[in-house]
Parts: structure tokens; C-alpha cells; sequence
């Protein structure tokens, strides 16, 4: 659990975050978003103190982190950084293994772990474990520096911007993979973004930053449903929020009985594709199989209905 | 193998059989010599002058790199800044004060001999090793030093393991720049009786004999362009691998 009380930073007069308090539960993914300038990466290096806050504490599972000496609570927690940093003059095995060396593992240890992370990213460890990294293309560093990141099985993930070079369809992609990662290893991340649909569709709860204050921290459905000022209502954009609360559920919570034609969706589909997809082939309705066994039928209006504001 | 390889390598083994068998180039340098004046210069041993001459050099540039590359460290440590100028005037003074000077300052408290060219060449070549080693120390790229910093290098850590090595390539040519200048420079430390090639110069100069001057320079010449071409490849090769090249 990560507890963030009243932070605040102030530049040469200048306050850039502004009393901030959050709470962020293990296990669970926290986005920022906000516009350029807002704070956002501040407010996550104070969480590694990069950056010492003016006033305000921190909490890791109840412990302050200023108790902690700065370079041994950041080899406790891992950090992407903001277009990858990776370091250009060590092979990508030696860039995984970096906290884990730092840490006094043994050898063989190291070149085990790398070798898995390299696995679980997709990364064929014979083919890119002694690639140097401007060998990689833009995703292939990017998801480097994430495992980089997790190389020491930290509990807490510190994200900047990590998918901001990435064009959309590696994009969703290295979404789908963070999330699948996260799932497995139950890491507690915070991640800065730009991109109000990344916000949602990666966080259980989302921070809206603007000139360094926090206007809402709350769960995307929320988020949308009553957003908290009219900045945080422009950032979700008035014409999407029907298709935003759609996006935020899954075809298997909406499946009722009865017959319906032509091609199956899948249950693990979300809403807001399952949508298109009868608003594109006229259907009132649609069959619904998971695993490819039919499990019952999708109907507009169930879709409908998931759209309207909550009450 | 390249065209720019072979030539390297046959510029090598000229240098090389003429340090050890310069009585075979006699041919060459007799074209230069007037009344039977003697074509090869053999008072001394080439070979023992030339490895003479390099340990001067060698040993100067590296006394004057531990201290540059030292002092450059330093003033970029946040607490040292402010010792920025005063260590940038000392490289400079070191810079600008005439080796030939400095020979005649150093001969009455050092005494004739390699001495006092030592300490000429370590002078001269502070100043192109510590702007080289500023220069490479100051430009590194803002996220790798961040990325270092957030997975929890202690300061030193990061001197050693990340900001050292991604300067190196820049170190490195102040380095080469020291030790070309140190090269030809050690050739007037004959002038007070420091075994260097400058004998062989001095030895024309003073005879009157132009194949004498010629086989000196050329001799310092090509073990100067042979050393620069080398630095060049090795720093080539580190940027490359750093995917700077
Ligand atoms: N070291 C610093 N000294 C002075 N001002 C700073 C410093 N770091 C950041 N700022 C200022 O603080 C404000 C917030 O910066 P921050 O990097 O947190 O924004 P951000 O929300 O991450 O923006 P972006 O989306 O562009 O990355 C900016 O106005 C920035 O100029
Ligand atoms: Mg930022």
C-alpha cells in the first residue's frame, strides 16, 4: 500500500504539486493523467524521492519511506522511466540485471532471471540477451526497460510514460502485456500518462492532475459517470463518455438466453467492441462464445443500457 | 582488409626496420647529404632512443590524465562546483606556459636529464584531457543518468558504471589529442639531455645535415600518426558499441 499525504513540491517558488493525498492498495494500478506540466512526473519521483518533497510524507505499507536510505528504497522499487533510459554502452542482459547486480545477486541467479524476464516480454533470450540497445526497435526497448524495472521482483512499479513512443497497435499490445504481467505477479504499479483512454482501460483508479493539484481520485466507471470539475469532465470528452463506461466492461457480465445469428463475438470482448460490431452488421443481437463454445447471445439494448449515466 | 589498414601496417613495418636496421634506408637518406656527410644517424641507438622517448611520453600523458580526468571528476560532484574555474585556470596555465620554458624553469631545480621534459609534457597535457573529460562528463543523456539514479546507484556506482564509461569516447580523444602534442613536443627535451628522437634533429641542426633532421621528423611523424590512428579506432569502436557511432 502506497500512501501519499499531503505532498507538495515547490520550484524556486513555483509550487508544481500541490498537497496531494492518495491511496493506492497492493496489488492494484494507479494511473495519473493530466496535461503537460501538470505535475504528474513529479508527484511519481517523489514516491523514489528523485525528487525530495517540499512537505508531505510518504508510506509504503506503513513504513516512511525519508526513514529509508534513498538508494535503497529505489532498489526496491522499480522505475520506467520516461522514454526508457536505457543505458546505450551495456547489453540488454546487462540493463535487465542491473538492480539485481546491485543488490549482490549471484551469477547465475541474474542470468536466470534475465532470461525469464526476457521470456515473459516476448523477447527470445538467445536472440536479445547481448544485443546492445540501439539494436531494438522503439517497443522492443520500451519493454526492455519495464523489465528492467521488475528485474528484482519489486512490489511496487514506478511507470512514466512507458508506452508514449509507441505506435497504437504495439501500443494496445504492450498494454495487454503490462496487464497480463501484472495479474501474474500482483504488483502494486503507478503509471503517468498522457492519454485519458490509457488511464482507463489500465487503472482501478485514476488521478487527475492539473497545475499540480489532484482534482479526482476515483475508479474509471466513477470517473466518467461524475466527473469531479469540468477539467476532469473535458479530459474525458463529452461525446465518448457512452462509449468509455461501454469500454470498461466485458461481453460475459451482459450475456442473456435466447437465439440470435451470424458471427459468435467473444466473451472476453468489451462491451464497446461488441457494440460496433452489431451497430456495423445491423444485428439486434449476436451469439456469445467463450472458448469457442456458445455461451448465450449479446443484445444492443443490453449494450444500451450499459451506456446511460449511471444513477 | 581495407586500404586504410594496409597502408597503417606498412607504415608500421617501415618505422619498425628502420629502428632496428637503419643502414638499410641508407641509400634514401644519402640523397640528402652533401660532401659524404654521414646519411644514418648512429651515435645512439635509434631503437633505444625512440622506446626512450615513448616511455617520457606514455609516462607524462598518464600522470596528466589521472590528474585531468581527476580534477574534471571532481568539479562536476554538486558539493565541488565552485572549483570549476580555479581547476580550469591551473589546466590552462599548464596549457599556455611554454614547454621550452618550463625546460629552462625546471633544469636548475631538476637538474639535466628526462625530468624536466616530463614535467613539460604532463603540463601541456592537462588542459585538452580535462576539457575532454568536462565536456564528456557534462553531456551525458538526462534519462540514463535518471534511470541510474532511480534503480539505486549509489553516487560512486554511477561515476564507475555509467558516467565514466558513456564518456569515454570523449576522454579518450583528449587523451590522443595529449599524447600527439606530447609526441612531437618531447623532441626538444634533447635540447636538456632527455634521450628523445630530438637527438637525432639536433644532432642535423647542429652539423649542418638535412638526412639527420629528415629521418628525426620523419620518425616522430609516423609513430605520431600511427598512435593518433590508433586512438581514433579504439574510440570509434567504443561509441559504436554505445550505438553512437
Ligand atoms: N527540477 C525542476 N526545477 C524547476 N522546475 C521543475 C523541475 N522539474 C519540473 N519542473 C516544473 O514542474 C512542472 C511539472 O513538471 P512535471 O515534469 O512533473 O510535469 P508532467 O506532468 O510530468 O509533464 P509531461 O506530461 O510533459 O511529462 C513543470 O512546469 C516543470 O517545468
Ligand atoms: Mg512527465
Amino acid at each position: 500500500m502506497i500512501e501519499l499525504q499531503s505532498l507538495t513540491k515547490i520550484y524556486d517558488g513555483v509550487t508544481v504539486v500541490d498537497d496531494v493525498s492518495l491511496t493506492i492498495n497492493s496489488g492494484e494500478i494507479a494511473t495519473i493523467v493530466g496535461t503537460s506540466g501538470s505535475g504528474k512526473t513529479t508527484l511519481l519521483r517523489m514516491i523514489n524521492r528523485l525528487v525530495q518533497p517540499s512537505s508531505g510524507r510518504i508510506l509504503i505499507d506503513g513504513e516512511e519511506t525519508s526513514s529509508i536510505p534513498a538508494y535503497e528504497l529505489r532498489r526496491r522499487i522499480g522505475y520506467a522511466i520516461q522514454g526508457h533510459g536505457l543505458f546505450p554502452h551495456r547489453s540488454v542482459g546487462r540493463n535487465i540485471g542491473t538492480v539485481p547486480r546491485l543488490l549482490g545477486w549471484k551469477q547465475a541467479r541474474i542470468a536466470a532471471r534475465v532470461d525469464e524476464l526476457l521470456d515473459l516480454f516476448g523477447l527470445e533470450p538467445g536472440e536479445f540477451r547481448d544485443r546492445m540497445p540501439h539494436e531494438l526497435s522503439g517497443g522492443q526497448q520500451q519493454r526492455v526497460g519495464v523489465a528492467r524495472a521488475l528485474a528484482a521482483g519489486p512490489n511496487i512499479l514506478l511507470m512514466d510514460e512507458p508506452f508514449g513512443a509507441l505506435d497504437p497497435i504495439i501500443r494496445a499490445k504492450a498494454q495487454d502485456d503490462l496487464l497480463a504481467i501484472q495479474r501474474r505477479i500482483g504488483t502494486t504499479i503507478v503509471l503517468v500518462t498522457h492519454d485519458m483512454n490509457e488511464a482507463i482501460s489500465l487503472g482501478h483508479n485514476i488521478a487527475v492532475m492539473d497545475q499540480g493539484r489532484l482534482l479526482q481520485f476515483a475508479p474509471p466507471a466513477d470517473i466518467i459517470a461524475r466527473p469531479g470539475t469540468p477539467f476532469v469532465e473535458a479530459l474525458i470528452g463529452s461525446e465518448d463518455r457512452p462509449f468509455r463506461m461501454l469500454a470498461l466492461q466485458r461481453v460475459r457480465d451482459l450475456i442473456e438466453k435466447g437465439p440470435a445469428s451470424g458471427p459468435a463475438i467473444d466473451a472476453w470482448a468489451n462491451a464497446r467492441a461488441a457494440y460496433a460490431e452489431l451497430l456495423w452488421s445491423g444485428r439486434e443481437a449476436a451469439p456469445v462464445q467463450e472458448g469457442g463454445a456458445p455461451v448465450g447471445r449479446i443484445t444492443r439494448a443490453a449494450l444500451q443500457s450499459q451506456a446511460e449515466k449511471p444513477v | 582488409m581495407s586500404m586504410a589498414i594496409l597502408i597503417r601496417l606498412a607504415m608500421l613495418a617501415l618505422l619498425a626496420v628502420f629502428l632496428v636496421q637503419p643502414e638499410v634506408f641508407a641509400p634514401f637518406f644519402a640523397l640528402f647529404t652533401t660532401r659524404g656527410a654521414p646519411p644514418i644517424y648512429v651515435q645512439s641507438d635509434l631503437l633505444s632512443l625512440a622506446l626512450n622517448h615513448m616511455a617520457i611520453v606514455v609516462t607524462a600523458v598518464l600522470g596528466a590524465t589521472v590528474i585531468a580526468v581527476g580534477l574534471a571528476v571532481l568539479v562536476t560532484r554538486p558539493n565541488w562546483s565552485e572549483f570549476l574555474p580555479l581547476s580550469r585556470a591551473l589546466a590552462n596555465i599548464g596549457q599556455t606556459f611554454p614547454p621550452i620554458a618550463v625546460l629552462a624553469l625546471a633544469v636548475p631545480a631538476m637538474g639535466f636529464g628526462n625530468g624536466p621534459t616530463l614535467v613539460a609534457l604532463f603540463l601541456y597535457g592537462l588542459l585538452p584531457i580535462f576539457e575532454n573529460t568536462m565536456t564528456g562528463l557534462s553531456n551525458l543523456p538526462p534519462t540514463v543518468q535518471e534511470a541510474a539514479r532511480g534503480m539505486g546507484m549509489s553516487d560512486r556506482q554511477r561515476l564507475w558504471q555509467v558516467e565514466l564509461p558513456l564518456a569515454m569516447p570523449v576522454i579518450l580523444g583528449g587523451v590522443r589529442l595529449s599524447t600527439v602534442i606530447a609526441i612531437s613536443t618531447a623532441t626538444i627535451g634533447s635540447t636538456v639531455a632527455a634521450r628523445t628522437l630530438g637527438e637525432v634533429i639536433i644532432a642535423g641542426l647542429l652539423s649542418n645535415n638535412i638526412a639527420f633532421i629528415l629521418q628525426g621528423g620523419l620518425v616522430v611523424g609516423a609513430i605520431a600518426v600511427l598512435v593518433h590512428d590508433g586512438f581514433v579506432a579504439l574510440e570509434r569502436r567504443m561509441s559504436r558499441r554505445a550505438g553512437q557511432g
